[in-house]
């Protein structure tokens, strides 16, 4: 049954954070990837959220063109919150 | 739940996980274990070890499906649900170990395993439905859905017991019952509404689980014809969902299964008793 179409999960650990991307799976429909997905994903009490998208709907840069879409912003060190000091009791950062 | 703010929600940490002990030796080291007064330890022993048991035989059948599930996104979700099953046998045990120690065989092993691996069948006190061997993956669901449904109604109801440990494992049960009832329903919908190969190979599946449903109830006590009505809606919804038929009566066989079960179960704890790993 391999003809089942390619999910991408996208799973987010607590309150405040962002969607990450996790993995892929297999499943029939949208509904059973996300139960496939809980299973998967979340066992150790990662999630409190998942998004689950159809790996076709995802559109990807092309890593031929690695260097024109990305290299230009590395030597440009003022487009980086690099000079402030983030308190010690802030996480996440 | 809400915070007052965000970083509040970030550094949140209020699940309930350690509430059942923090070794793996002792599964209920630091619960206060004494039996209540006013209630029968013997009797208490006894509904831990049946409720253990039943846990503990269906575990195992669904570990049998290891490395032969349909799909291996599906292995997974089985084997969760095994492990889910294996951890409520364990505190069941445990319990049962606790309130009347003369349950347990004398042999050099924690109490729960002792009664696991070294009890012999005529000992184990499991439903007919758990140990029920063979089946295709349509088999399986229909099991699952009869057991986690009356599991569940069962659990509901010890969530008031007066021993506050079985209410503790009864509520910790319960989110992970509710789950594997969900999971079974589904598959049982999906192929009872399906192609017509998966609508006849789920009605056969349902007709082979179904004679072993009587068993679970005490129809002579108004608890368990409540529960039998709580277990009948919910079949009816899911049966009528996937398009399927309510299965005739049929006399239970005998099953026989649970020798061959416990010899392969049983095999390397007795083979080598002070193993661990």
């Amino acid at each position: 049954m391999s003809d089942w179409p390619l999910y991408e999960v996208f799973v987010r650990g607590k309150r405040g954070l962002n969607h990450v991307h996790v993995g892929s799976l297999h499943a029939a429909d949208d509904e059973m990837a996300v139960r496939n997905a809980r299973d998967l994903y979340t066992r150790r009490n990662e999630g409190v959220s998942i998004w689950v998208v159809k790996a076709d709907f995802i559109t990807a840069s092309s890593p031929d063109e690695k260097d024109p879409f990305f290299a230009p912003s590395g030597d440009k060190v003022y487009r980086h919150p690099t000079f402030y000091d983030i308190p010690d009791d802030v996480p996440h950062m | 739940m809400s915070f007052d703010n965000a970083y509040e929600a970030l550094t949140e940490d209020n699940d309930t996980r350690w509430a059942f002990g923090t070794g793996f030796v002792d599964p209920l080291a630091g619960i206060d274990t004494s039996v209540p007064s006013g209630v029968d330890a013997a009797e208490l022993a006894r509904s831990c070890l049946w409720l253990g048991d039943d846990a503990l035989i269906m575990s195992h059948r669904l570990q049998e499906w290891c490395a032969a599930a349909p799909e291996l996104e599906d292995e997974v979700a089985l084997a969760n649900i095994g492990l889910d099953l294996l951890g409520q046998a364990r505190l069941l045990l445990a319990r049962a170990a606790k309130a009347d120690p003369s349950l347990v065989p004398a042999v050099e092993q924690s109490d729960e395993d002792a009664l696991a691996f070294f009890r012999d069948a005529a000992d184990f006190h499991n439903v007919r439905l758990v140990e029920l061997g063979g089946g295709d993956f349509a088999f399986l669901m229909a099991r699952l859905l009869v057991f986690s449904t009356w599991r569940l109604a069962v659990f509901q109801r010890l969530v008031d017991s007066p021993d506050q440990v079985v209410t503790a494992i009864a509520a910790k049960g319960i989110k992970e019952l509710a789950y594997h009832r969900d999971y079974a329903a589904r598959w049982v919908v999906r192929l009872g509404d399906g192609t017509d190969l998966s609508h006849e190979r789920m009605q056969a599946g349902l007709n082979a689980v179904w004679p072993y449903v009587d068993e679970l109830f005490d129809s002579d006590t108004s608890d368990g014809a409540a529960l039998r009505a709580e277990f009948d809606a919910v079949m009816s919804q899911v049966i009528t969902a996937g398009t399927l038929s309510r299965p005739p009566a049929r006399e239970a066989a005998e099953t026989r299964s649970l020798e061959p079960l416990l010899a392969e179960m049983q095999s390397v704890a007795r083979a080598h008793p002070d193993a661990t790993w």
